[in-house]
């Protein structure tokens, strides 16, 4: 897999300095941090004192001292290019450029999803789950599909029968039924996602176009972040054992083309696209229906926007 | 309990006890019995240690004879404690990511330091400090291996003299100053690695470090007394009555701030009745109802309780008293380790769509399951008592006393 859009279509959006190559340099990612080579302890730990050559040294308590001092600064010196690289790296975010021109930091992505135009057909479900490897058992689900049936004593049920992958089935007439409408639930992708703060080692981030994204090679797996999410959006891979989430398809938004789920709805009840730019769908659409998010008051910040949504939905 | 051999059944039988409606991805749930055993043991830790720093730092002198048996079943604990945690990673090989590239907003991230301090800073310079002159002295009157071992633990040191000596006191007294702020720091931290989910409802709530430091206290000291009562007559020596009546009288003290804490919230819950309230009063009428109302509440609190401060009111003989605070510590235990498994595994037996119920079957064999659990929680006690072997934290070891016998007080 040479072309890191090829990885990142494989599901696995690997290290950053892997993926992803500087504008302007156009060279290999280690003078993304040029720091590293000249961490300050490592450099005077490399030379040997002069006077070890045999002769018998008259001041052999500061020698000692002084090679202790050293030893100690060249261990320490161990941890440091990788406690500095991440975050070097993060500061040379703006310039990153994926191969193909993608340029994350031009980008800023959100997605809307209209309530009243979604029938319940499970198609995004199924092709996310083709388009994404996302293993077919009924416990793993990067977007799923809710029916809400609320009836005039207040009583709401809702179902979501194998993530609706197969639609739902029809439920016999219940003329109690006041309201009932499907709702698709994915990644809210949050502006201030919980699931990158919890995150120990840091697999779990959001990209500069407001993507969250886990690599699944930095992954620990102590699933803290799926605790973490309010949403139930994430789960364990259990073949990778690492946690997973919708990417919006970042290797196909990386290439001009919608997210899977998006593309196959035959009602156009999602629609994906630049949150900040005037001429994008979903500002459009932003500005033509009124809009909810789904738990405001834990103050996520999601980018996922659903117009005409329930008081029935969280 | 079934003993599930394949994951797929496992998860369709999740399935069948589902109630009401969850987000599909959380019918299995993600943290099991190894991170309920994590903050018990932590709890341990925290708790022994503040038992010991009693000794020191308030001078309460009953309780000397379980200072050093107090730091050594610290220890145990605290060596076993990250292994659950190891355990239950998808992959425990990358660990070590924690140390290199922590993620600094991340509480969790905080783990390896705070452990490290604690095991490193507090906890092993503590013991050798305590130790130091004892290593010596029996290094000095051994021959073999069990000399040089003394020796090596004692870093080779072999100054006895008195200057010495009160360095040494002076020490352990400044570590144990740093030392209790450092145990509190290590059991707020794991309840708050919970209270701080915003997500969760059921853990999210800043009273959660303080309700984990308290039955930390609890456990720790209810462990303690524990060991010194079984131990004790196993070394042909008599209990030492004034020091079990104190350490009653502060698991007493310990539980009723802990019980008070646990009140507080659980009113503060009712009285503000937020939008979880019907699901989480309908989790602890349910699913919680035996592990929390029965063996958390009425056994693990109400009952120890009531019996101690029986003992209190009424004069009791030694012998009842005994039994009584032996039974009392026991169902502390239960209650606590039951007060974990509410916590951790009550936390995800909800949806956060707050509209129904999953179910937890914990499975007997595998990385995660029962055994494993059960060999955990017996490790550090095959610790301590190699500890008790290399460093015997009796009186009668210590240089000091060996002399002048000690008598017990009984």
């Amino acid at each position: 897999m040479d072309n890191p859009c090829e990885r990142l279509a494989a599901g696995s959006v690997g290290n950053p300095c892997e993926t992803l190559v500087p504008e302007v340099t156009n060279k290999p990612c280690e003078t993304l941090v040029p720091e590293l080579a000249k961490t300050p302890c490592e450099t005077p730990s490399m030379k040997m004192p002069d006077k070890s050559c045999g002769v018998p040294n008259p001041n052999a308590t500061s020698d000692r001292r002084n090679f202790l001092k050293k030893t100690l600064c060249a261990f320490a010196s161990l941890f440091v290019p990788n406690l500095v690289a991440a975050s070097e790296a993060l500061k040379n975010a703006p310039v990153w450029i994926l191969a193909g021109g993608y340029k994350p930091y031009e980008h800023y992505w959100g997605m809307g999803i209209d309530i009243n135009k979604c029938i319940g057909c499970g198609r995004c479900v199924d092709a996310c789950k083709t388009e994404n490897n996302v293993p077919r058992e009924p416990y793993y689900f990067r977007t799923w599909v809710e029916r809400y049936r609320v009836r005039a004593d207040g009583d709401v049920t809702v179902d979501s029968p194998n993530g609706a992958i197969n639609s739902f089935d029809n439920p016999p007439p219940d003329t109690d039924v006041i309201r009932s409408f499907f709702v698709p639930k994915l990644c809210n992708h949050c502006d201030n996602p919980p699931c990158v703060q919890v995150c120990p080692v840091g697999a779990t981030y959001q990209s500069p176009d407001g993507v969250v994204l886990v690599d699944s090679d930095y992954c620990i797996g102590c699933r803290y972040c799926i605790q973490a999410c309010p949403y139930g959006a994430r789960f364990l891979d259990p073949v990778t054992r690492t946690a997973q989430k919708c990417t919006f398809c970042y290797h196909r938004i990386t290439k001009g083309l919608q997210p899977a789920c998006v593309e196959v709805c035959p009602t156009q009840a999602r629609v994906f696209g630049e949150v900040k730019k005037k001429a994008s769908p979903l500002q459009r659409f932003l500005r033509m229906n009124k809009i909810g998010i789904l738990k405001p008051s834990l103050n996520t910040e999601p980018k996922v926007y659903y117009a005409n949504l329930d008081v029935e939905v969280n | 309990m079934h003993l599930w051999t394949n994951e797929a059944e496992r998860l369709a039988s999740l399935l069948k006890e589902v109630q009401g409606y969850i987000y599909p991805n959380e019918v299995e749930l993600h943290w099991s019995i190894l991170v309920v055993v994590y903050p018990y043991i932590t709890g341990l830790v925290a708790g022994a240690f503040i038992l010991a720093s009693l000794v020191k730092v308030f001078n309460v002198r009953e309780v000397q004879a379980t200072y050093r048996l107090s730091l050594l079943t610290a220890l145990a604990f605290l060596l076993i404690a990250p292994l659950p945690l190891l355990a239950h990673l998808g992959h425990p090989e990358r660990s070590f990511e924690i140390f290199l590239t922590p993620n600094t907003q991340s509480a969790m991230a905080m783990f390896g330091f705070v452990y490290a301090w604690y095991l490193m800073a507090v906890l092993l310079l503590e013991i050798w400090f305590g130790y130091r002159r004892d290593l010596i002295y029996w290094a000095r009157e051994e021959k073999g291996p069990k000399k040089w071992m003394h020796r090596v633990l004692a870093l080779f040191s072999s100054d006895v003299s008195d200057r010495s000596r009160k360095f040494d006191t002076k020490a352990v007294q400044i570590v144990t100053v740093i030392g209790i702020p450092s145990a509190f720091l290590l059991h707020g931290y794991v309840g708050f690695i919970f209270g701080s989910v915003k997500a969760n409802p059921w853990w999210s709530s800043v009273l959660m470090p303080i309700v984990f430091l308290f039955s930390a206290i609890v456990s720790g000291i209810a462990l303690v007394l524990l060991i010194y009562m079984v131990v004790t007559p196993m070394r042909n020596k008599q209990i030492d009555m004034a020091c079990l009546d104190k350490l009653a009288a502060f698991l007493f003290y310990a539980m009723i701030v802990d019980f008070s804490l646990e009140t507080l919230d659980f009113i503060h819950r009712i009285y503000e009745s937020e939008e979880s309230i019907k699901i989480l009063a309908e989790l602890v009428r349910g699913r919680l109802l035996v592990s929390l109302v029965v063996v958390q509440l009425l056994m693990g609190m109400i009952a120890p309780l009531t019996m101690i401060a029986s003992v209190k009111l009424f004069r009791t003989p030694a012998e009842l008293r005994r039994l009584m605070y032996f039974v009392a510590a026991l169902l502390v235990q239960v209650g606590i380790f039951s007060t974990r498994w509410n916590v951790v595994i009550g936390g995800q037996l909800f949806s956060k769509s707050l509209r129904g119920l999953t179910t937890y079957k914990m499975s007997i064999v595998g990385i995660e399951g029962l055994l494993v659990s059960i060999v955990l929680l017996l490790l550090p006690f095959i610790i301590l008592f190699v500890l008790t072997k290399i460093m015997p934290p009796w009186d009668e070891a210590r240089h000091e006393f060996a002399k002048p016998a000690s008598e017990g007080k009984a």
